[in-house]
């Protein structure tokens, strides 16, 4: 049966890679960008909680505002600012290359991750230095 | 006695995915990146604005809040993304707890929480935004914005 021996080579290929054989998906970009696109988008859904519920002290008083915003301004929580923008910066690229993905042409979503971390790291290197300044020379 | 068979070869007709006669999954996908896309822009304006400029974050205080939200332009972008923002991440939840819940009742806990948080937190917020005082009477005049009269 020349046409199973064929197939059969061909899906249990020896591989010395870690990533598993056998589909276009799986260990690929395709599965790192939905995971992360998950992980971030819980992560921002949690601050955005937080968030709301810090600025609503305008409405109670400007020392509880100010207290409370206060605790933001310390080099850890600025350390953490950046993770939060590099969350934000990486969900609304990936967002837009899943738009595309949908609405335009489905067969450069491999290009458009490698795009969308390219843009991810000049977004940040436009943001993090800056941001750490402002926090480190308080 | 009679039996109905069913006329052979009759074409496959999917479940109806509607409910009250609205496709609410096909609405919620299209929400979901129609929102992503608005924002993203008002998400990298309001960071823009309050982590770049100037002193970035240490600038953030009352005085400096309390000048943007009395300005009704920074209003109606902070309502627009309060709005978008925690509807867009409450169907995010919900797709997740639809994604990794095997019990109907826990999925269903799961997501009334999220409603609920949802809804308290976009009514808490809107109200905040339209109804705060950037100049509470009888607070330090150097807390608060610089177009207060007891500044």
């Amino acid at each position: 049966m020349p046409n199973e021996s064929a197939g059969t080579l061909t899906y249990q290929q020896k591989t010395s890679s870690r990533i598993p054989a056998g589909t276009l998906y799986r260990g690929h970009s395709g599965m790192w960008s939905w995971v992360l696109h998950r992980i971030t988008g819980v992560a921002i859904f949690f601050f955005l909680l937080v968030h709301v519920l810090d600025t609503s002290l305008v409405r109670l008083s400007p020392e509880a505002y100010n207290d409370v915003i206060g605790t933001y301004q310390t080099p850890i929580m600025g350390l953490g600012e950046v993770a939060l923008v590099g969350a934000i910066v990486f969900h609304a690229f990936n967002g837009i290359r899943i738009i595309l993905m949908d609405f335009w042409n489905a067969n450069y979503s491999k290009l458009m991750f490698w795009i969308v971390v390219a843009l991810w790291v000049i977004t940040m290197l436009g943001f993090a230095p800056r941001h750490l300044m402002n926090v480190f020379s308080h | 006695m009679s039996t109905t068979i069913e006329a052979p070869r009759s074409p496959y007709s999917r479940p109806p995915r509607t409910r009250g006669g609205v496709s609410w999954e096909k609405w919620g996908w299209i929400y979901m990146r129609a929102s992503g896309v608005v924002l993203i822009v008002l998400i990298f304006g309001h960071l823009f604005v309050n982590l770049m400029i100037g002193d970035g974050v240490d600038a953030l205080d009352f005085a400096f809040v309390g000048g943007k939200l009395s300005n009704p332009f920074w209003q109606v972008w902070d309502v627009l993304m309060l709005w978008l923002a925690l509807i867009h991440g409450g169907n995010g939840m919900r797709t997740i707890v639809n994604d990794y819940t095997t019990r109907p009742m826990t999925a269903r806990i799961l997501k009334a929480a999220i409603l609920a948080a949802v809804v308290v937190l976009i009514v808490l917020g809107t109200l905040v935004v339209f109804t705060f005082d950037p100049c509470p009477a009888g607070s330090p005049a150097d807390l608060l914005p610089s177009f207060c009269p007891a500044s």
